[in-house]
């Protein structure tokens, strides 16, 4: 995914487009370029004129406005539209307490096991040549593109009463649909791509030199992995269990399908969230929903400053 | 290695293998009959056209976005440039209500549209807002980098040749924004089309008029109409697979231009 901001933006390279003073600072401009600017007035012909510029900024920021900020305000204001005291009385009814808790339990789950497996694949992917690396490839980017609610069928037709392995499960009294595992391993099959996504360009980008002289020092393969492998990746590491951890929490369309939806068992924060607004409870519902916005948030100021520490940690892979 | 394949074949390719082979229980005509039933029609009718419109929303708004961005200097540009990551981050249950919320006929939104005559939620046009918002991260983060990489010299050189800013935007830059424009274009537009969690609030879901396939595929899936399910699902299946294709030769056909400027 291509989820790097502009904050690699280079302050330099944004002075040239500036139609200010320093643009000849920036570049001393050779004898073409000042005969070509005698005919071609040099504002005209870098940049929009003025009103054209404020047009554009005023459009970008205002469809900003609308369609992202405001819902996001929306959230906050009426989680707290009755007061900070229902407020805080919504998120302690047990039935919030136990999603809170479903939540973390199948987050947890699903981090823990798209770590490990995610760290394998990116390994296999980066720094081996195998046939069939190309549909491996696709394979892992698959839950990326498929819509949740099928991503949910799928589990069900598996697992369900009708499913391929539903009489055997039901013969052996093990609940996998409309309970905790169905929900986990939805779960873990909408957020497997995250870790190998962030991981495969930053191992392929490093090569193999480094594990090829552990190895040769006569490391372990193990050893290779933990202090050579391991410290060199851990900021994509992170980004990739940050943005896994941020899609486990706030799954909606598969955890949907396969929970049941069994009130103080199945439901999963963003399941409440439904369920209490289709019952009018907005404050309640909105106050779950806080709660996930500002996990949102937090994910997003976490994943800039990840953002920055990756640029900065490829400036010397780059000599 | 042998266990990255297990691990994936069982997360993954079986449970995909499992939803095609559900589909060949069925014959090719009791498929044919659910697919182009009235009300799964219509659902993936709404789905696909809105999505498309959605898109070429994003695409559009996309580009000024990025623009203002990547060329101008204003208050508040690093705010709103990591503000477009909102709507990936956000759980869209929480979009939806929120979407819903804002533009309900007493919404801060929906109010003053309402004076207007114009009813957004509970209509098509909700649907529409819900996926514009889905997929405008796409548009904006595939083109950003682009452009940030763009060559400075070639825009000097259109200009020192006598080419007015306009032309030289819409004949010297956007040509070579097109792959990553065609590409955001189809991931917000593939995005919208599974899109689930941040629609179903807005919708409405009237059948025939308000309903996702998505939507659909859930509703069949608690009548126990499993066949239906699958059906609906492996047509959509089959599309995203179309466009990710698609993508792919895209990106591919990027690659082979660069170097030719």
């Amino acid at each position: 995914m291509t989820m790097q901001s502009g904050l690699a933006t280079s302050p330099t390279q944004l002075r040239v487009y500036a139609p200010t003073a320093d643009l000849d600072v920036a570049s001393p401009p050779s004898r073409e370029q000042e005969r070509a600017r005698a005919i071609v007035s040099p504002r005209d012909s870098r940049t929009e004129p003025g009103p054209v510029r404020f047009v554009i900024i005023a459009l970008a920021l205002t469809f900003l406005t609308v369609f992202v900020v405001l819902p996001l305000v929306v959230v906050f204001a009426q989680a707290f539209s009755k007061g900070i005291s229902s407020y805080v009385a919504a998120l302690t009814e047990p039935e919030a307490l136990s999603a809170i808790r479903l939540t973390l339990l199948v987050a947890a789950i699903s981090v823990g096991l798209n770590l490990v497996f995610g760290v394998i694949a990116a390994w296999a992917i980066a720094k081996f040549d195998f046939r069939g690396k190309t549909f491996l490839i696709t394979l892992i980017d698959l839950p990326f593109s498929v819509s949740p609610v099928i991503s949910g069928l799928v589990f069900v037709l598996l697992f369900g009463a009708q499913g391929y392995f539903g009489p055997w499960l039901q013969a052996h009294n093990i609940h996998v649909l409309f309970a905790v595992p169905g929900i986990a391993l939805a779960t873990v099959f909408v957020t497997f791509p995250f870790v190998a996504r962030a991981l495969i360009p930053l191992m392929q980008e490093q090569g193999t030199q480094e594990e090829e002289a552990a190895i040769s020092l006569g490391a372990s393969g193990l050893q290779t992995f933990f202090r050579v492998t391991l410290p060199n990746i851990k900021w994509g590491l992170l980004y990739g269990v940050l943005l896994c951890n941020a899609r486990a929490m706030g799954e909606f369309g598969a955890v949907s399908v396969v929970s049941g939806h069994i009130r103080g068992e199945t439901n999963t924060m963003p399941l409440l969230v439904e369920i209490l607004y289709n019952e009018y409870q907005f404050v309640a519902s909105f106050a779950i929903a806080s709660l996930l916005a500002m996990l949102a948030l937090i994910t997003l100021v976490v994943k800039t400053v990840l953002e920055r520490r990756l640029d900065e940690g490829q400036i010397p892979s780059d000599d | 290695m042998g266990l990255t394949l297990t691990w994936l074949s069982v997360i993954i390719l079986i449970p995909l293998a499992g939803l095609f082979l559900k589909t060949f229980e069925l014959s090719f005509d009791q498929f044919w009959s659910i697919v182009t039933s009235r009300r799964t029609l219509n659902a993936l009718k709404i789905s696909f056209g809105l999505s498309f419109a959605a898109a070429l929303v994003n695409l559009v708004m996309g580009t000024i976005i990025v623009w203002a961005l990547v060329r101008y200097r204003f208050p508040g540009r690093r705010l709103f440039d990591a503000i477009v990551d909102i709507p990936f981050a956000l759980p869209t249950a929480v979009a939806g209500v929120a979407l819903t919320s804002l533009f309900a006929q007493k919404g801060w939104l929906g109010a003053p549209l309402a004076e207007l005559g114009i009813k957004v939620a509970f209509t098509p046009i909700g649907i529409f807002i819900a996926m514009i918002f889905i997929g405008i991260p796409f548009v904006v983060r595939t083109v950003q980098p682009v452009l940030l990489d763009l060559d400075v010299e070639i825009e000097e050189a259109a200009a020192s040749l006598g080419a007015n800013r306009w032309h030289t935007v819409f004949r010297v830059i956007l040509p070579s924004l097109i792959p990553a424009l065609l590409t955001g274009f189809a991931l917000a537009f593939a995005r919208a089309v599974g899109e689930y969690g941040s629609v179903i609030f807005i919708a409405g879901n009237l059948p025939n008029v308000s309903e996702i396939a998505p939507l659909l595929i859930v509703i069949r899936l608690s009548e126990f109409r499993y066949a239906d399910a699958t059906s609906i699902a492996v047509v959509m299946l089959v599309a995203s697979f179309l466009i990710i294709f698609a993508v792919n030769r895209l990106q591919r056909w990027a690659q082979t231009r660069i170097p030719a400027h």
